[in-house]
């Protein structure tokens, strides 16, 4: 168990999500007689759930900042909307289409941050005012009409990379090349933070673990690269998914590595005492809000890019999936915790459940409930996990004397 | 032995929590009808002696016997110890604020007629109370609509609609202005009068001395004395010197003091409490700080020291009034959080859990969150950096830790404080303001802290410490301000400073600064 930790790099959770994510695509693979693994359903599982992936980014920070945000669904309905109809009614070009509606994204989210961080009003209000303002927006510009976007919007939206060198191999090369150069990265990453861990505590990490692990993970990488590749003539890897993992990769960086994200952890985690140690508490709530509405706008372009044009319900009950993703992903309700990578294993867990009973002829009404249990599920594993962490804290705290409850804290005289 | 004139008698309480002996032996015996004064230093018990006679500790959590009108009781809980008569009112007031006088009044106690609440009787009931208290408002109001002075009369109020018979008040008049406080003290005489025994923790000797027919005085959980008194004829150094009693044994580090030039200077700091319009709770303060200087500020709770550091402090507290804020000699205006820092300011609050970090983060985290900045490499946070700053003051500082990636929460409370003196050193301040730092963290700890002030002042650093703690303000600082009710009292050098004359320039408005 203690080796297994090791490999893990002490991250138990995100890797039994990992974990729970590869038996479930085994599962169906095995129930489908070998349906689930294919480099036609793979790509689709990730086409599909695109905006998914895209939106539980910016779902992950608001709720880690305490918030949440009920508007994505209709945000990105309207955003699709307004760049299908400056193309189709005022004749933009599809570029500055895109512009315009990661425009209109931003000025939604500088709305919701104002109402916000300014006024004070929570985000589970001005959110579910901009869920109603944003899906009757999108029926009344639209007359409840759908419109066609720009067909180069479907490269973005559903698109593959150049078929290059699959008369050689049959394989498709640029997704081989990413699935190698992705290899490369991540042992090079762990191997410096290895040595960077060694120079800084004087001792080296033991050899074994980091190399099972390197193993582990490059295997998963070339596995996914090929099942990318090997698709039929002309498929690739999905340039949306290329696009979700520029971004993941991007959001990564963000949470961990800036001041921005270290604020977001520090007001969700504690308000007051963020605010003690001068971070900005409203500044960093009105740009929650405002990246939020942003990537609602990405995902609202990237999916009717795929569907090649926008209708007028497009984005309907999106939230719910963004939101199920970033709990299942092990976020706090109460704020403060969860992490991108995740998020993302928790979205894709939903979408293999999602894609793995539509395989095997399970309808949408059962999908549903199952998809409900799971989320349930999934956070009643992690509060217990909690609670078990707690008890053993109080348990020792409390061993003396059985039964004081926590109210029992005495101010603590002076003694000598 | 009880007679028929004692309502009340504790013998030999004894109350342990995990750690900490909070009451050792205490005995004390109330008259019928007489008011009561418990007196003592923050921790020295007394509301743990409260909570025990009121039931809040129940019934076998406890040593000792109590005996109530003649009978030995022990109470399960609030509601027990209030079936015979006894209510307890807290400092923090147990209001709900969305609804009326009415609602509050009868609380878990409604009049109902076939199982629905009878309204009209309430309304009777809650009209003849509010005459009886002297509140005269419709009982319709809602709590929050009225001042905290009014409030303290509703409580009372609702007090006397369990018939009570002995009435405890936790530092009743803390929250309340003078008027209020004097017109709170008046009812509890006219209560009197009526025949109902009160038992007051109070820290305010002027009052003590206006109503109290006994006083009780608590040390370190031990009863120090229990004497009547003549109302009006309080021997205010005679309580004094019960509650300080001890002297400071070596338990604080020498040190030599190395004092330069002024580098903070405040002037006429008026602060308005947000939530009492026109209570102030500083009132025209005036002081300033030396480098390498280690300036106490002594006072009561709710004397008004930490809504003066916080208002300091980038005004995280209260409604500005006036005042200015001179730092190495030049006027600043700190208005925000970020701007104190930057001007060179740091803030240790009073409760570290509330205020001072996020206990989901780990050690390392904390240390640099007040700083991220100085971390900074290329616009992205050194994460190599973050470890090396966290394991240097792992090392300087002493926190005991397994590693700098544990959560904080898992951490005693003496080396979380150090773990938040390591997040103010960080950013390399020149006035360090810390609020009770040594609150409820072991000895050893205490001192590891008090070394650690003494090396901040070495460095050149001004440090503003604020304690409730005399002998610990006596044995760690220069000089030592005095807080009384939002107002600086008066200043002494350390030298000339004792217990008795800092506890009586804590408690008396009127003193006139030594200085």
């Amino acid at each position: 168990m203690k080796y297994l930790k090791q490999i893990l790099g002490g991250d138990l959770r995100q890797f039994t999500m990992v974990f729970a994510l590869v038996v479930i695509l085994i599962a169906f693979n095995i129930m489908s007689n070998g349906r689930m693994l294919t480099s036609q359903n793979i790509m689709n599982l990730l086409v599909a759930n695109t905006y998914v992936l895209v939106l539980a980014l910016g779902m992950l920070m608001v709720i880690v900042v305490g918030h949440i945000d009920l508007s994505v669904g209709s945000v990105a309905g309207f955003v699709g909307m307004i760049v299908a109809m400056s193309s189709s009614e005022l004749g933009f070009p599809w570029w500055l289409a895109i512009l315009a509606g990661i425009a209109v994204g931003a000025l939604i989210g500088a709305w919701q941050g104002f109402w916000l961080s300014k006024v004070g009003i929570p985000g589970f209000i001005t959110t579910l005012a901009g869920w109603m303002i944003f899906r009757g927006a999108v029926i009344w510009i639209s007359a409840s009409v759908s419109r066609p976007v720009p067909h180069e919007l479907r490269t973005l939206g559903s698109g593959y990379l150049p078929d290059w060198g699959r008369e050689l191999t049959g394989l498709n090369l640029p997704t081989v090349l990413i699935g190698i150069v992705g290899i490369l990265v991540f042992i090079y990453l762990q191997l410096r933070k290895r040595g960077r861990q060694a120079k800084l505590t004087g001792q080296a990490a033991p050899l074994g673990p980091t190399v099972i692990r390197l193993v582990v993970v490059s295997a998963v990488i070339a596995y996914t690269s090929w099942i990318l590749a090997s698709g039929n003539d002309g498929t690739s890897i999905p340039v949306p998914t290329i696009i979700v993992g520029a971004l993941v990769i991007f959001y990564a960086i963000l949470t961990q590595r800036t001041t921005f994200g270290r604020h977001i952890y520090a007001v969700g985690g504690n308000r007051q005492a963020a605010a003690l140690s001068g971070v900005s508490v409203p500044r960093t709530y009105f740009f929650t809000m405002f990246n939020m509405s942003i990537l609602a706008a990405v995902a609202g372009i990237l999916f009717v890019g795929r569907a090649t044009a926008a209708g007028p319900n497009d984005g309907n009950m999106w939230e719910l999936d963004a939101i199920a993703s970033v709990f299942i992903g092990g976020a706090a309700v109460t704020g403060g915790i969860g992490t991108v990578g995740a998020t993302m294993v928790g979205a894709l867990v939903m979408a293999a459940i999602n894609s793995g009973l539509m395989l095997m002829g399970v309808g949408q009404d059962k999908t549903q409930v199952i998809k409900g249990l799971v989320l349930l599920a999934a956070v009643a594993v992690d509060v217990y996990n909690k609670k078990q962490g707690r008890a053993s804290i109080t348990g020792t705290l409390f061993k003396k004397k059985g039964g004081a409850g926590s109210d029992d804290v005495a101010p603590i005289p002076a003694k000598k | 032995m009880a007679d028929s004139q004692t309502i009340l008698e504790m013998r030999g309480i004894g109350k342990s929590f995990p750690g900490v002996r909070a009451l050792d032996d205490v005995s004390m015996m109330v008259r019928r009808g007489e008011i009561h004064a418990i007196c003592g230093e923050n921790g020295a018990g007394k509301s743990t002696l409260m909570k025990v006679l009121s039931g809040v500790h129940p019934r076998g959590t406890y040593e000792g016997v109590i005996v109530y009108q003649d009978e030995e009781v022990g109470f399960k809980g609030i509601k027990s110890s209030e079936d015979v008569g006894i209510v307890i009112i807290h400092q923090e007031l147990a209001l709900i604020p969305e609804l009326s006088i009415i609602e509050n009044v009868f609380m878990g106690n409604e009049s109902t007629r076939l199982g629905l609440i009878d309204w009209t009787t309430q309304e009777l009931h809650a009209r003849d109370l509010l005459a009886r208290v002297g509140l005269d408002v419709d009982p319709h109001t809602q709590i929050k609509n009225l001042g905290v002075g009014q409030q303290q009369l509703v409580e009372i109020a609702k007090a006397l609609s369990k018939n009570v018979k002995l009435l405890i008040l936790d530092e009743p008049t803390s929250g309340l202005n003078e008027d209020d406080a004097d017109n709170l003290l008046g009812l509890l005489r006219g209560l009197k009068s009526k025949g109902i025994t009160s038992i007051m923790i109070s820290h305010k000797l002027n009052e003590i001395a206006a109503i109290a027919d006994s006083v009780t005085v608590l040390r370190d959980g031990k009863t120090v004395e229990s004497y009547s008194v003549e109302a009006g004829k309080v021997d205010e150094d005679r309580i004094i010197r019960a509650m300080v009693g001890r002297s400071i044994e070596d338990r604080y580090p020498a040190h030599e003091s190395h004092i330069g030039d002024v580098v903070m200077e405040v002037r006429n700091w008026r602060v308005e409490d947000p939530n009492v319009p026109g209570r102030l709770v500083c009132k025209d303060s005036s002081f300033f700080l030396r480098a390498g200087e280690v300036v106490g500020f002594a006072g009561v709770m709710g004397a008004g020291r930490t809504e003066l550091a916080r208002s300091l402090f980038g005004r995280n507290y209260g409604v500005h009034l006036g005042g200015e804020v001179l730092i190495k000699g030049k006027p600043v205006e700190l208005t925000t959080v970020s701007r104190a820092v930057n001007h060179g300011l740091a803030y240790l609050p009073e409760e570290r859990k509330t205020y001072g970090m996020n206990l989901l983060d780990t050690v390392r985290k904390t240390i640099v969150a007040a700083d991220l900045k100085s971390i900074l490499s290329g616009g992205l946070l050194d994460l190599d950096r973050e470890q090396m700053v966290a394991e240097e003051y792992r090392r300087s500082v002493g926190i005991r830790t397994p590693s700098v990636d544990a959560g904080v929460s898992t951490l005693s409370g003496g080396n979380q404080q150090k773990v938040l003196v390591a997040k103010w050193m960080f950013p390399n301040p020149d006035i360090l303001i810390l609020d009770e730092p040594t609150r409820g963290i072991d000895v050893g700890a205490k001192v590891e802290i008090y070394t650690l002030v003494h090396q901040l002042a070495a460095q050149g650093k001004a440090v503003m410490f604020i304690s409730s703690e005399l002998p610990e303000l006596l044995g760690v600082c220069d000089r030592i301000y005095t807080v009384c009710e939002g107002r600086i009292t008066g200043v002494l050098d350390v030298a000339d400073a004792t217990q008795e004359k800092l506890m009586r320039q804590m408690t008396t408005l009127s003193q006139p600064a030594n200085h």
